[in-house]
């Protein structure tokens, strides 16, 4: 008897021992990635980095172009994706939310969460690029819109569905019509969620490379026209990267510097407004 | 008499044209969430259509043999997707046997093992590195994993497996450093902070009380986790498996850094190769010819093709676990 306790015992403490292990590797492993971004990026951290734009190899530069060109996306993406994210998420939780329409549309919704983001990229390149006869700035909007739709949805959704019905209850006894109760209540009830979902959102396209190296490619100099190719952290975090000139992959260590805290910073910031949502209740 | 007053008098909510209007801005705000969640799908079927028809020369040029030909040409205009669909299933399968064990194990000790306290940071960190863009890893991999693994893990390795029938083949040829070994490494590292969150809110899912029964019949720790966790989270853990190995298949910048851009299928995992992704990403802005650019369209078809099967499952393995964990509560 006293074996096959022992015997188990052991066995016990080995798998537990190995979790634990597998623990420690992984974390390791990530902060390893961290502690060289930080290292290598903050070294390379200076005022030019603000003030100027992309160098051609073997003169100092900086980066502004790209900031700016990913400010500028970036932002045209979350103005023409939220809104229909937003309206799709309210017809999945309030008025289809048993409906085979949203049945299909939360199950295509996931899909499209997940998809690689080069496919949208060709899409665009395909609908926009082809049709306009150029690369834009508008095509890396478009792109990076595609990638916010389905974010925006997900949380929306989500947020809607744990708002109890008595509020909702409540505003139609009162007489107001559906549209102002989701409107006037729900929303106002899971603003702070739906806000979450939308800095998520940010924080994914601001690191997307793949959509936009073909849609709004890059462009070595100072640029905000919208129908011209425009530059962008990411795609020139890519170029530099992989150039051979010293300078130029320093630049892009701290372009990647700059866009992990923007990351860090809006996930961290949609997790404590995520936080703070009364709704858990529901 | 005076308080039934004439008609024009009558609270507002009796004001029939107002109703009207409001029953209208009903109609109106209806129909236009259901014309957003139409166009969701639209998106969808556009993005299926507009791959096909850009992939359509390719395909009328070398139609299924496109899948098992190796040769990849531009000059000669001979394109074949044997390549790049090996190292997309060769790397995305090293990324899953790595990521999934460990995440799997990170996942029991944060749910089974791991203080109270430490709990939450360390839930909190691993779905903060879930956000970091991808071309961060691929960054990191090119400067910092490939010179270590060029220096010290593949020659060992080489050295190691030397003689062993096999593994001998899988590990051999020079250690250039970057090649599909690397590239799925990488690709576990981006594809871990995945499968451990999805696995632990999987895990989290488990009654306690089935848990409390086993404990109560004396079981040890590992014999619940065994026994009781795994069996009844099985799907969902499944479904995080396949979540994380569609983003795995699918991801470009962390690959493209490190896998070396070669069109050849080798038999060494150290051997540069190509993916499906990682090849777009590099030849797509330099293509010339209609051809070219179909045959890279048609390697993005075929990605969305498998990327969307593995997804479709994951949604059916979460959804069935969903489905039970809902009927029980």
């Amino acid at each position: 008897m006293n074996s096959i306790y022992a015997k188990r015992r052991r066995r016990n403490n080995m798998f537990l021992g190995l979790s634990a292990v597998a623990t420690i590797v992984g974390i390791l492993w990530l902060a390893m990635i961290l502690v060289t971004l930080f290292y290598e990026g903050v070294s390379g951290i200076n005022i030019a980095v603000f003030t100027e734009t992309t160098p051609p190899p073997g003169l100092d530069g900086g980066l502004i172009n790209a900031i700016v060109g990913s400010l500028i996306m970036t932002a045209l993406a979350v103005l023409a994706g939220t809104p229909i994210g937003i309206l799709v998420g309210t017809y999945l939780a309030e008025y289809g939310r048993y409906t085979r329409l949203a049945f299909v549309v939360r199950f295509v919704n996931d899909i499209l969460l997940s998809a690689p983001s080069i496919v949208l990229g060709l899409f665009i390149y395909e609908l926009v690029v082809v049709s306009m006869g150029h690369f834009s700035a508008w095509a890396g909007a478009a792109a990076l819109a595609i990638i916010v739709i389905p974010v925006v949805v997900r949380t929306t959704e989500n947020i809607l569905v744990l708002i109890p019905n008595t509020l909702r209850e409540a505003a139609t006894a009162l007489g107001a019509p559906r549209s102002h109760v989701i409107r006037q209540v729900t929303w106002r009830a899971a603003r702070a969620g739906m806000i979450t979902g939308v800095l998520l959102a940010v924080a994914r396209i601001s690191g997307e490379t793949a959509p936009l190296l073909f849609t709004s490619l890059n462009n070595q100099f100072w640029s905000t026209d919208l129908n011209a190719p425009m530059a962008s952290l990411p795609v020139a975090i890519f170029q530099m990267a992989l150039s051979p000139y010293e300078d130029w992959q320093r630049l892009a260590w701290v372009g990647a510097l700059l866009i992990t805290m923007a990351v860090l910073f809006l996930s961290i910031i949609a997790r404590v407004l995520g936080a703070s949502t009364p709704s858990e209740r529901g | 008499m005076a308080d039934i007053a004439s008609s024009e008098e009558l609270p507002a909510a009796f004001d029939l044209a107002r109703i009207r209007r409001s029953h209208r801005a009903d109609h109106i705000f209806h129909a236009l969430t259901r014309a957003c969640s139409v166009f969701v799908l639209l998106l969808f079927a556009g993005i299926l259509l507009s791959l096909i028809l850009g992939a359509l020369p390719a395909i009328e040029a070398f139609g299924f043999a496109f899948l098992w030909t190796e040769a990849w040409d531009p000059v000669r205009e001979v394109f074949g997707a044997a390549a790049p669909i090996y190292g997309t299933l060769v790397t995305s399968l090293i990324a899953i046997i790595i990521a999934v064990p460990i995440g799997i194990g990170i996942a029991i000790f944060l749910t089974e093992l791991c203080p109270r306290v430490l709990r939450r940071s360390v839930g909190i960190v691993i779905e903060l590195l879930a956000g970091i863009p991808s071309i961060i890893y691929g960054i990191w991999g090119l400067f910092v994993l490939a010179p270590i693994l060029q220096q010290i893990i593949q020659p060992g390795f080489i050295e190691f497996f030397e003689g062993v029938p096999f593994f001998e083949s899988l590990f051999t040829g020079p250690p250039y450093g970057i090649g599909m070994f690397t590239a799925g490494l990488i690709l576990a590292i981006m594809v871990l902070p995945f499968v451990t969150a999805i696995t632990r809110d999987v895990f989290e899912t488990v009654p306690s009380v089935l848990k409390e029964a086993a404990y109560g019949m004396g079981s040890t720790t590992w014999e619940v986790i065994w026994s009781i966790i795994l069996p009844y989270s099985r799907s969902g853990v499944v479904g995080g498996v396949m979540l994380g190995l569609g983003r795995a298949l699918g991801e470009t910048m962390a690959v493209t850094f490190v896998v070396g851009n070669a069109h050849r299928i080798s038999t060494s995992l150290f051997a540069p190769g190509t993916t499906i992704s990682a090849s777009i990403a590099n030849e797509f802005t330099e293509a010339i010819g209609d051809l070219y650019v179909a045959a890279l369209i048609e390697l993005g078809l075929i990605l969305f093709l498998v990327t969307f099967l593995v997804l479709a499952a994951a949604q059916y393995m979460l959804y069935r676990l969903e489905a039970r964990a809902g009927g029980r509560s």
